[in-house]
C-alpha cells in the first residue's frame, strides 16, 4: 500500500507539471499580461517594456514558468491587480467554493445514490422509468439554464430563498446553488448506481447471501451496494475537481464570491497572476481527489490489493 | 481499404480474414440474440452483422425514432432557417423591448426589441454547426491518435496516456474562459477548435481501450501469423470491431458540445453578439428575466430539447450497439 501511494504520487508530478504548463502557456501566449495594468487604455510602449522587465516577462516562457513554480512551492502566488497578494484572495475564495462543493457532493451522494438504489432494485417499474426520464431531462438542460430558472422561480417569484448569496455564504445559503451545481452529476450518479446495481444483482455472491438466509436489507446494503458503489465512487471523486471548476457558472448566477468569481474577474481584467494561481490549486485538488479515489478502491473492494 | 500487402499466400489470408471478422461479428450478434429481444424470425443460417442488427433494433425503438425526427427537423432549420422564420434576426425595434407575444411574433420581444421567435429559429444553426463540427473533429483526431497508440503500444502508448491525463486535469469551462477570452472573431470556429482541443482525449481513451481489446482476439493473431501488414490488420480486422464504442461516445458528446457552446456564450467568451445563438440570447435575457421571462424561456427550451434529442439518440445507439449493457 505504501509503495503504491509513493508510485502514484510520483506519477502525479508530470501530470501536474504538464497541466499547469499548458494553462500557463494558454494564459501567457494568448493574452498580453501587462495589458490589464494600464486600465482601459493600452499601455504606451515604454511603460509596457518597463513593466515587462520589472515582472520578468521579457524572459523566455520556460524560465517564467520555472520561476513561478519555484515561488508557488514557497507559498508565493504573486500579487493581484489591486495589490492584494493572490494568496489572500484564495484564503477568502476557497472556503466559499469548498462549502459549495461539499453541499453539491452531499446532494450527489444522498439523493443520487438513493434514487439509484430505488430504481436499480425496481427495474422496468413505473418509478424506474420516471426517474430515468427525469435524469435525462436534467442532463440535457445546461446548468446555467437550470440555475437561472430555479433562481427565477424559487428566489424571485415565490420568494422561498434569497436570489443571490451574501458574501459570508454559509451552508444554508448555499443549498440551492449546491443543488444546481450538483444537478447534472446527480443525474449521472443515479444512472450509474442503477446500472451497476442491476448488473451485480445477478452475481453469485448475491445469490449466496440470499441462500444463506440473510435479510434482504442486509444483502442489499452490505453485499450488493458495497460492490456496486465502486464506479460511483470513481465518478464522484473525479467530479470533485470538475465541480470546483464548473462552479464558475453557478457562482456567476448566484453572485457567490468564490473561486469561480475570482477567476472570472481575473480573466476579465487579464490578471495573469490570479488566474494562474487559482488554476494551479484547482489542478492540484483534482489530482489529489483522483489519488484518493484509487486508494478508496481497496477499502471498498476487498479483491483489490495494492502491493 | 488497402489491398493485401503482398506476396504470401493471398487466398488463404483473405479466407482467414473473412471468417475472422465474421466470427467476431457473429459473436456480437449471437450475444444480442441471447441477451436482447433480437428474436424476430430471421431466416436461419443467415446471421446479421452487428450493424444491421443494431439498425434492426433502432428502427423499432420509439426513443430513437423520436430523437432522430427532432434532429432532422433541427438540421433542416439550421440549413434553411428562413423556411419557418422569414424575418431578419438582426432587425430589432427598441420601442417594443420586452413586449409579450403579439400576432406574427408568437414568442414576444427580448430586451433589445428583437423578435424572440426569429432569433430562436436562427440560433439553431450555430448550435448544430458547433456540435457537428466539434464532434467530427474530436472523433477523427481522438480515434486516430488513440487507435494508433493502442495498436503500437509501448512508449507511444504511455506518452499518449500521460498527455490525456494532462488534458483531463484541465477543467473545461475554465480552459474555455482562458483561451477564448482573447478571441475577437465572432464566428463559430474558435469555439469548435477549442472543443476539439479539449475533447479529443476522451475519445482517444475509448478508442485506445477498444483497440487494445480487439488486438488480443484470435483472428488478429491469425492474420498476423499469416503475414498481414500492420495497416491491413488495423484497418480490416481491428477498426471494424473497435469503432462501435467511439460512435456511441461521440454521439453523446455531440449533445454536451452544444450545451458547452451555450455555456461559454453565456459567460461571454463563446460566440460573440453579431452572431445569433441560444447561449447569447439566454445571456442577454437573464438581466431582464423578472420582466420578460419569455425571452429566456424560449431559447432555453430550444437548447434543452436539442441537447436532449442528441443524448437520447446516443443512448439508443449505445443500447443497440452494446447489447451487454441492456
Amino acid at each position: 500500500m505504501g509503495r503504491y501511494v509513493v508510485r502514484r504520487l510520483l506519477q502525479m508530478i508530470p501530470v501536474f507539471a504538464g497541466a499547469t504548463a499548458l494553462l500557463f502557456v494558454m494564459v501567457n501566449v494568448m493574452g498580453d499580461p501587462v495589458a490589464g495594468l494600464c486600465g482601459e487604455r493600452a499601455c504606451d510602449t515604454a511603460t509596457a517594456a518597463q513593466l515587462k522587465r520589472e515582472f520578468g516577462l521579457d524572459q523566455p516562457l520556460w524560465r517564467q514558468y520555472a520561476t513561478y513554480m519555484g515561488n508557488v512551492f514557497t507559498g508565493d502566488f504573486g500579487t493581484a491587480f489591486n495589490g492584494r497578494p493572490v494568496i489572500e484572495l484564495m484564503a477568502s475564495a476557497f472556503p466559499v467554493t469548498v462549502r459549495l462543493t461539499l453541499v453539491a457532493v452531499v446532494f450527489e451522494i444522498v439523493v443520487g445514490v438513493t434514487l439509484g438504489v430505488v430504481t436499480g432494485l425496481r427495474r422496468g417499474r413505473p418509478v424506474d422509468t420516471a426517474v430515468l426520464l427525469a435524469t435525462l431531462v436534467v442532463i440535457s438542460v445546461p446548468t446555467f439554464v437550470t440555475g437561472l430558472l430555479l433562481q427565477l422561480l424559487l428566489g424571485v417569484r415565490w420568494g422561498w430563498i434569497r436570489p443571490s448569496v451574501p458574501p459570508q455564504a454559509t451552508f444554508d445559503q448555499l443549498i440551492l446553488p449546491g443543488l444546481v451545481l450538483a444537478s447534472v452529476s446527480l443525474a449521472y450518479v443515479t444512472r450509474l448506481t442503477r446500472t451497476s446495481l442491476a448488473e451485480n444483482r445477478r452475481a453469485d455472491y448475491v445469490r449466496t447471501a440470499v441462500a444463506k438466509g440473510l435479510p434482504r436489507r442486509r444483502v442489499v446494503v452490505r453485499h450488493l451496494l458495497r460492490n456496486s458503489l465502486i464506479p460511483v465512487v470513481t465518478f464522484i471523486g473525479t467530479d470533485v475537481g470538475a465541480l470546483m471548476g464548473g462552479a464558475i457558472v453557478t457562482e456567476r448566477i448566484f453572485n457567490i464570491h468564490g473561486v469561480g468569481y475570482q477567476l472570472y474577474q481575473g480573466i476579465l481584467r487579464q490578471n495573469t497572476q490570479t488566474v494562474v494561481g487559482f488554476v494551479t490549486v484547482l489542478v492540484l485538488v483534482f489530482l489529489i481527489a483522483n489519488l484518493l479515489v484509487d486508494l478508496l478502491y481497496a477499502v471498498l473492494d476487498p479483491r483489490i490489493r495494492y502491493a | 481499404m488497402p489491398e493485401p500487402s503482398l506476396p504470401q499466400p493471398q487466398e488463404p489470408e483473405r479466407a482467414i480474414a473473412g471468417t475472422g471478422t465474421g466470427a467476431g461479428m457473429d459473436l456480437a450478434a449471437a450475444e444480442a440474440a441471447t441477451v436482447g429481444s433480437g428474436e424476430t424470425g430471421r431466416p436461419a443460417g443467415r446471421p446479421r452483422s452487428l450493424w444491421s442488427d443494431a439498425w434492426h433494433d433502432l428502427r423499432r425503438n420509439p426513443v430513437f425514432v423520436l430523437s432522430a425526427l427532432v434532429i432532422c427537423f433541427l438540421v433542416v432549420i439550421a440549413l434553411w432557417p428562413s423556411l419557418i422564420a422569414p424575418g431578419n434576426p438582426l432587425h430589432c425595434d427598441l420601442a417594443r423591448a420586452q413586449d409579450g407575444p403579439s400576432p406574427g411574433h408568437p414568442f414576444g420581444y427580448d430586451g433589445q426589441g428583437c423578435d424572440v421567435y426569429t432569433r430562436t429559429v436562427h440560433g439553431a444553426r450555430a448550435s448544430v454547426t458547433v456540435g457537428v463540427c466539434a464532434t467530427a473533429g474530436v472523433a477523427v483526431l481522438g480515434s486516430v491518435l488513440g487507435g494508433l497508440a493502442g495498436y503500437v503500444g509501448g512508449f507511444w502508448d504511455a506518452l499518449l496516456s500521460r498527455i490525456t491525463d494532462v488534458f483531463f486535469a484541465v477543467p473545461v469551462v475554465l480552459g474555455g474562459l482562458v483561451l477564448l477570452s482573447v478571441v475577437t472573431s465572432s464566428t463559430v470556429w474558435p469555439v469548435v477548435g477549442f472543443l476539439v482541443l479539449l475533447g479529443w482525449p476522451q475519445i482517444s481513451r475509448i478508442a485506445r481501450g477498444a483497440v487494445v481489446t480487439a488486438k488480443q482476439h484470435d483472428y488478429v493473431q491469425a492474420a498476423r501469423a499469416l503475414g498481414a501488414s500492420g495497416p491491413r490488420i488495423l484497418l480490416r480486422h481491428i477498426a471494424p470491431n473497435a469503432v462501435a464504442p467511439v460512435i456511441v461516445v461521440a454521439t453523446i458528446a455531440l449533445g454536451t458540445f452544444i450545451a458547452l457552446e451555450a455555456t461559454l456564450s453565456y459567460l461571454g467568451v463563446g460566440l460573440k453578439p453579431p452572431s445569433v445563438s441560444w447561449g447569447i440570447q439566454i445571456s442577454a435575457a437573464s438581466p431582464y428575466v423578472r420582466n420578460a421571462p419569455h425571452a429566456l424561456l424560449w431559447p432555453a427550451g430550444a437548447l434543452a430539447v436539442t441537447v436532449l434529442a442528441f443524448i437520447m439518440l446516443g443512448d439508443a445507439v449505445r443500447d443497440a450497439l452494446d447489447p451487454k449493457l441492456r
